[in-house]
């Protein structure tokens, strides 16, 4: 029944309700799509046992009519949420072997709500890349293809696994994290929705920690709503984060199909960037033609420190990346490579464990942070992201929600950047002021490149009002239109 | 910014991993880029502008817990991924002789 992988979670409820199939077959449907592209290289574990076990307890509670919010939906998991008892490797060599004794908030959550788990989707190593090609498990292919030209292309990243499942219909929803982009630029690469809510929305306890002052979990679907439905159930307070925020979640379904009448949409002029290609900068201009017609007003507006966003990222990220993964010393848990002396343990350990990028990062991030670089690089960066957080501010006060494209380029091939770091760090251009600023954004597939592959357009909006971003997001999805389906898989 | 090797050794060795010697330099022409080009913060005026420490929004309020224990007596579990353990400790090379 190869129907079922191609539904919306919106539509597998609704046919699970009225027992138009099990929850057993739309989970077996997805087992066999799993199998099916496993030359994409989408998972780093397979779970079938578990979704085909989730998928008779949804059975049972259906047949009683107890169905809850994701009874029966199979969903995969990016592998840097801990699952408790399965392989969790966040893309590296150095959790070898890892099977966390807890769960993560996140996907507890979901289970709690009758989702059932698929397996651990590849990434880039602790979510430290733009291509998912940094994996220690070999890199993730991108469903889509050039038109004329089979190279293999990236799925984007860092949560690249998630994207390439959902856009070949292998998942019917994933998960994602996203530090400066990693869940709406790899959507934006794969044809799919992705959101990053508001930073505190969802707990990040039982996620392996890379920026903690920039990581959300956030849902990555093939429809808006399918993103507000998965989003209900991973949001809320923990009190095992402290930096979770103990507000109401809201039902975010709801806030769909009310339009964008009057509402006032921002078109920042900074994100115009040079060399920006034709095609992005007359689908960026389409969208707010679509917004425009739909009731909302554009207004120009100006987010004068932008240009500093990336560098001010690369300082902060690697800091918090290096005192983060300091744990990563072949003593509590994955690899341990034997050293004469406890200190060449950590030395032999980290050098074998960790890839180039990750070293690159943690390297950097001990720079900045070293004696006498401080307040020069980092106490400065934490300054200058004030700066970019408060022309967000200032900027909400006239709009209500923000209108950008989401990443510079289409997909690229395997191999394309990968000797230049900043090349790549530039892929998060446009995303990575949202996560310095703590805000909610979503990525939605607005059209297709000449070349015939995905565009997608981002919206941001304020702190906690995912609501509105859900509201517009849905009017670009509905004016867009985007039924195209990747050939390669 | 221009990294020596002596510098980026120092840098592994604070950041405890081993680097061989062929690769110091490559390294430092890599690390050496990327802080040459986040060296462009120089030029934005920060005076008075207050270090923004974290992105939880202001005004919301986090929430407190009790100071009490509440978790524990896991040790199984806890040892359970350790590379080495022994008598329900971690264990790891001689650290005094």
């Amino acid at each position: 029944m190869t129907g079922l992988t191609d539904l919306t979670i919106a539509a597998a409820r609704e046919g699970l309700k009225a027992k138009r199939f099990s929850a057993t077959e739309l989970a077996r449907a997805h087992v066999a799509a799993m199998e099916r592209t496993r030359a994409l290289n989408v998972f780093v574990t397979e779970t079938p046992e578990r979704a085909l076990a989730a998928a008779a307890a949804s059975d049972a509670r259906l047949a009683k009519g107890e169905a809850r919010p994701l009874e029966g939906i199979p969903l995969a998991i990016k592998d840097l949420f801990c699952t408790e008892g399965v392989l969790t490797t966040a893309g590296s060599h150095i959790l070898d072997g890892f099977k966390p004794p807890y769960e993560s908030t996140v996907t507890a959550q979901l289970w709690r709500d009758g989702a059932a788990m698929l397996g651990k989707t590849n990434m880039d190593e602790f979510a430290m890349g733009s291509s998912t090609t940094t994996s220690y498990y070999r890199p993730t292919i991108n469903p889509w293809a050039r038109r004329g030209d089979n190279r293999p292309l990236v799925p984007g990243g860092s949560s690249g696994g998630s994207s390439a499942v959902v856009a070949a219909r292998a998942a019917l929803g994933a998960t994602g994290t996203d530090t400066g982009g990693s869940i709406r630029q790899p959507a934006a690469f794969a044809g799919i929705v992705g959101m990053k809510p508001t930073y505190g929305r969802c707990s990040r306890w039982g996620i392996v920690a890379f920026a903690s002052s920039l990581d959300q979990a956030g849902p990555m679907t093939r429809s808006v709503r399918d993103a507000a439905i998965m989003l209900r159930s991973m949001a809320g307070h923990d009190p095992r984060d402290s930096t979770s925020v103990d507000t109401a979640v809201p039902d975010y379904e709801a806030a769909l199909g009310q339009g964008v009448k009057g509402l006032r949409v921002g078109i920042p002029k900074e994100y115009r960037v040079d060399g920006m290609s034709a095609e992005l900068d007359r689908l960026w201009q389409r969208g707010i033609e679509w917004l425009t017609a739909a009731g909302a007003k554009p207004v120009d507006i100006s987010l004068p420190h932008t240009k500093y966003a990336l560098p001010t990222y690369y300082i902060i990220a690697p800091a918090e990346a290096s005192s983060n993964l300091a744990r990563y010393d072949g003593t509590r848990f994955g690899l341990r490579v034997a050293g004469d002396s406890l200190t060449e343990m950590y030395e032999n350990t980290r050098a074998e464990g960790f890839g180039k990028e990750v070293r690159r990062r943690v390297m950097i991030g001990t720079y900045v942070l070293s004696a006498g670089y401080y307040d020069a690089y980092y106490i400065r960066a934490q300054r200058v992201r004030a700066l970019i957080s408060r022309d967000f501010t200032q900027a909400f006060q006239k709009v209500d929600v923000i209108l950008t494209p989401t990443a510079p380029s289409t997909a690229f091939a395997i191999g394309e950047k990968a000797d230049d770091p900043i090349a790549m760090y530039l892929n998060d251009v446009f995303t990575v002021t949202v996560n310095l600023a703590g805000l909610p954004g979503i990525s939605v597939p607005a059209g297709l490149s000449a070349d015939g592959l995905p565009l997608g357009l981002q919206l941001i909006a304020k702190a906690f009002d995912e609501e509105t971003l859900f509201r517009a997001a849905e009017v670009v999805e509905e004016a867009a239109g985007f039924t195209a389906r990747p050939g390669g898989y | 910014m221009a990294l020596d090797r002596t510098t980026v050794a120092h840098i592994a060795r604070l950041a405890r991993i081993k680097v061989k010697e062929h690769e110091l330099d490559a390294l430092a022409g890599e690390l050496g880029g990327i802080l040459a080009w986040v060296e462009q913060l120089q030029e934005v005026n920060v005076d008075g502008v207050e270090p923004m420490t974290g992105s939880v929004t202001p005004g919301m309020k986090l929430k407190m817990r009790e100071d009490v224990v509440d978790d524990g007596g896991i040790r199984d579990k806890v040892l359970g991924n350790a590379p080495k353990s022994a008598a329900g400790f971690f264990a790891v090379p001689k650290v005094i002789e």
